[in-house]
């Protein structure tokens, strides 16, 4: 797979793979490590010389994110340092929203959660943590090439600027949990509805799989039990499911629930011991596993938690703001440092309100980045 | 006068005896072989599909290609293709009932039939579309020990529930009730004991007398009114499962009228295929089912053909003008995204080759326009491929893109249902009268002075 910024005379392969013991999820890909040579006691992976020959084989390359160009949106929305400084909200832009209806009140707990995407290095130790806490079925190759993957947590990658020189632009994106969520109002049995403390719950059970909802959902975060995942686990990689969380049959919808089983652990044990749930008594296992502590959960309703501060900042804004869906994830800009953000320019262009031609320079500019990446696209294939 | 009078409906200078006769001929005589070779042919289709639907239940929806993002499919885009396919049915027997339009009276049987069918075929995929469809029954709002746990009132799947519903039962009780007296009639007429038996049940005792007619000709015209009102209620109902969503190309107000003239469209080019396959199984049906019924009913399609096409220009408009991104994204995508090739199907069948219609000779003429029927069909199915998967295939956020993994199975349900379509409606040919009797005889003009034509018929 010919990556955007990879150089022409390099080849990359990660080591981790073709790996012999590891059953039917470790055993795959090709060993890396035959390529690799010694040195001092120590490994090395890099420059290495390797000759390619063209075979008349093919091998499907499968992956989860195969679209590079953000087309222009405004999706991981990033600042300079310079424009930072003088606006903490540079690069953000705020819509003009208001509705004819009072918002829900939420008198005992308020979830949210809180990415900073100027931490977040795209690492994926948060989909891993999720998949293992959450029992997420692993589904294959196969099926990830059919767009069957399961994960409740995804790390979103896009390109910026030219291939030759992109700049790459990660955001983790989980169920939004919205206040007013488009997946409710569509599911005709009220499989799917929130519950006093702000969660969009799912109750299985109840679900009889018109997945209505992951149509309606902007984010698409709502994975569905194609097949009977559960049976497929061989003995013993049973005991391995989390016995908090429930396993999910086949023909059911599923998805993020803020780690809910950790919710109700944390919450009952304030109340085991008659004092008042304070902010940190609940992490979610994508924040427990994050290495950046980008990811921060906690209760809106206490002003002194961290992610009610963080919802506070100017740095903070909602993906997809305008749908006026009203997530309970609030993502930060990531700030670059000024010379190399100037290359790229766009993604901060929509944010400047007093700026007038900006609109237009930025659908200028993604043309041309759209182009770019396109034909590289042209070349994967 | 003369040159406006207007043409004979029922060719032939026929009698009433001989209408009887003619129409109840293909219900007494024996099975044809060629209608059971037919009927054999469609029953391995039906039983293939039966087979498919059965192991798609048994092992899970990933056998189809839905996936992520394109979670509905063609269960989905079928379903809302054959209850599309119904609309023309309810149109000529019930909108054209009201409007007394007489030409109706020799192809409403044909086409009510076509459209209970078509309705039965549809109300399947909806059914087994679910990812658990033995719990179907949860989207009925029925009282139950769960909280009782009802329904949820505000989704467009549970209206589509009482709209399909609803079709489906007034259609077959319009249908039914239209057929009373001519089973009476073929009762009557039966020689054997069973046969009296089976349609003396059927015809629900009718006797012909003053008295049951005045009760009929009400009945008929209440639910004549009844599902006139369906026509358009039940295909807005079934666009409001997009139009009430977020999703850009969904969302959209033109649905409703939009769907609905697709419907109308759709329908008729589905009753000229059947019925230039009609007139060539039974030809004496050509003196009932006649050219300029036939023509008619292709100057609908073009009409209809020309409206689906100025929704389809619409829609560009709007999301041109309203500015919104994703919106101007959702549909240059369709036209020129990777599913272009869709929407070009889509447009050369719906808009493009009905234009055919303009010129007399290729309306009156039945290969050309059993071709362009074909087309027809063939272009409103695409479009409510462009429609679903177009629009879900890539939507607000560029890293869920995707594309729809067709799959065999996808093929073996959407053929398949013409196994189930055809077979209930070859069994219709040869146990149901095809064409109504009662009706088709007030039309004619027996005992009465043909007006400015010269005679010699």
């Amino acid at each position: 797979m010919i990556q955007p910024g990879l150089h022409d005379d390099v080849v990359a392969l990660a080591v981790g793979y073709g790996r012999k013991a590891a059953g039917k999820v470790g055993n795959i890909g090709v060993d890396a490590y035959p390529l690799s040579s010694f040195a001092k006691g120590k490994p090395v992976f890099a420059g290495r010389v390797v000759t390619l020959k063209k075979t008349s084989e093919n091998y499907l390359l499968v992956s989860t994110q195969d679209h590079h160009v953000m087309e222009g949106r405004a999706i991981v929305l990033e600042t300079t340092k310079s424009a930072f400084e003088k606006d903490p909200s540079s690069g953000i832009h705020k819509h003009q929203i208001f509705s004819i209806w009072p918002q829900h009140q939420y008198t005992k707990h308020k979830w949210a959660l809180s990415v900073d995407l100027n931490s977040c290095t795209g690492c994926s130790a948060c989909v891993v943590a999720c998949q293992s806490e959450n029992n997420v079925p692993v589904v294959g190759k196969k099926y990830v090439l059919e767009g069957r993957e399961m994960h409740w947590i995804r790390i979103d990658r896009y390109f910026k600027g030219t291939p030759e020189a992109p700049e790459v632009a990660v955001m983790p994106l989980m169920c939004q949990h919205c206040e007013n969520a488009p997946c409710e109002t569509v599911c005709p049995v009220l499989a799917t509805v929130h519950n006093d403390e702000g969660l969009n719950d799912m109750s299985y059970n109840r679900c009889v799989g018109t997945r209505y909802c992951a149509n309606n959902c902007p984010y698409k975060v709502r994975r569905f039990n194609w097949f009977n995942y559960v049976k497929k686990r061989e003995e013993p990689l049973h005991m391995s499911y989390n016995p908090d969380v429930t396993v999910r049959p086949r023909g059911v919808m599923e998805k993020c629930t803020f780690c809910v089983q950790r919710i109700r652990r944390g919450t009952n044990i304030a109340k085991d011991e008659k004092r008042a749930f304070k902010d940190g008594d609940v992490k979610t296992a994508c924040q427990e596993s994050c290495p950046a502590d980008a990811i921060v959960f906690g209760d809106l309703n206490d002003a002194n938690s961290k992610v009610a501060r963080l919802f506070q900042e100017k740095r903070t804004y909602k993906l997809l703001e305008e749908l006026n869906a009203v997530p309970r994830v609030g993502y930060m800009t990531r700030v670059r440092n000024a010379e190399r953000a100037e290359v790229s320019g766009h993604g901060s262009e929509h944010g400047q309100p007093a700026h007038g031609p900006a609109k237009d320079e930025g659908k200028e500019d993604k043309k041309k980045h759209g182009n770019n990446v396109q034909q590289h696209e042209g070349e994967l294939v | 006068m003369s040159s406006v009078a207007r043409k004979p409906l029922i060719l032939g200078s026929k009698t009433y005896k001989d209408i009887t006769d003619d129409i109840c001929a293909p219900v007494e005589a024996p099975a044809t072989k060629r209608w059971f070779g037919l009927l054999l042919g469609a029953k391995a289709l039906f039983l293939f599909y039966i087979v498919h639907i059965a192991i798609i239940i048994g092992t899970g929806m990933g056998l189809l290609g839905v996936n992520h993002p394109v979670a509905w499919g063609t269960m989905i885009i079928t379903f809302v293709f054959w209850i599309g396919i119904g609309h023309a049915g309810t149109l000529i027997s019930a909108i054209l009932y009201l409007f007394r339009q007489k030409w109706r009276t020799s192809v409403a049987r044909s086409a009510e039939a076509m459209t209970v069918f078509a309705v039965m075929t549809a109300g399947i995929f909806p059914l087994i579309h679910t990812g658990r469809p033995w719990l179907d029954f949860w989207l009925l709002p029925y009282p139950n020990q769960r909280g009782p746990l009802w329904v949820n009132f505000r989704s467009p799947l549970l209206w589509d529930v009482f709209a399909v519903s609803t079709y489906a039962t007034v259609s077959t009780v319009f249908w039914y009730v239209g057929l009373v007296p001519d089973l009476a009639t073929i009762r009557d007429r039966a020689k054997t004991k069973l046969r009296r038996l089976i349609y003396g049940t059927l015809s629900l005792g009718w006797r012909g007398s003053s008295r049951d007619w005045a009760h009929y000709e009400i009945v008929y015209l209440l639910l004549a009114g009844l599902s006139t009102p369906l026509v358009l209620s039940v295909h807005t109902i079934v666009s409001f499962d997009f139009a009430v969503s977020m999703l850009p190309g969904w969302h959209t107000t033109i649905f409703p009228p939009y769907f609905v003239a697709g419907a109308v469209f759709s329908g008729f080019g589905m009753v000229i295929t059947l019925l230039t396959l009609v007139r060539i199984g039974f030809p004496k049906f050509k003196d009932y089912i006649t050219i300029d019924h036939m023509e008619v009913m292709n100057k609908i399609i073009m009409t209809t053909g020309l409206m689906v096409g100025y929704a389809y220009g619409s829609e560009f408009f709007i999301a041109w003008y309203s500015g919104n991104h994703y919106e101007v994204y959702a549909f240059t995508n369709r036209a020129f995204g990777p599913y272009w090739w869709s929407y070009w199907i889509m447009i050369s069948c719906n808009v493009v080759i009905p234009q055919l219609f303009w010129f007399e000779r290729f309306r009156r003429s039945i290969p050309v326009m059993f071709v362009v029927s074909i087309f027809v069909n063939i272009g409103m199915w695409f479009e409510r491929f462009v429609i679903t998967v177009t629009s879900l295939h890539r939507d607000f956020l560029p890293s869920n893109w995707g594309m729809y993994a067709w799959s065999w199975f996808d093929s073996a349900i959407l053929f398949g249902s013409f196994g189930m379509f055809l077979t209930i409606f070859l069994l219709y040919l040869k146990f149901v009268p095809a064409i109504s009797i009662a009706e088709v005889k007030p039309v004619l003009y027996v005992g009465k002075k043909r007006p400015g034509h010269e005679g010699g018929h």
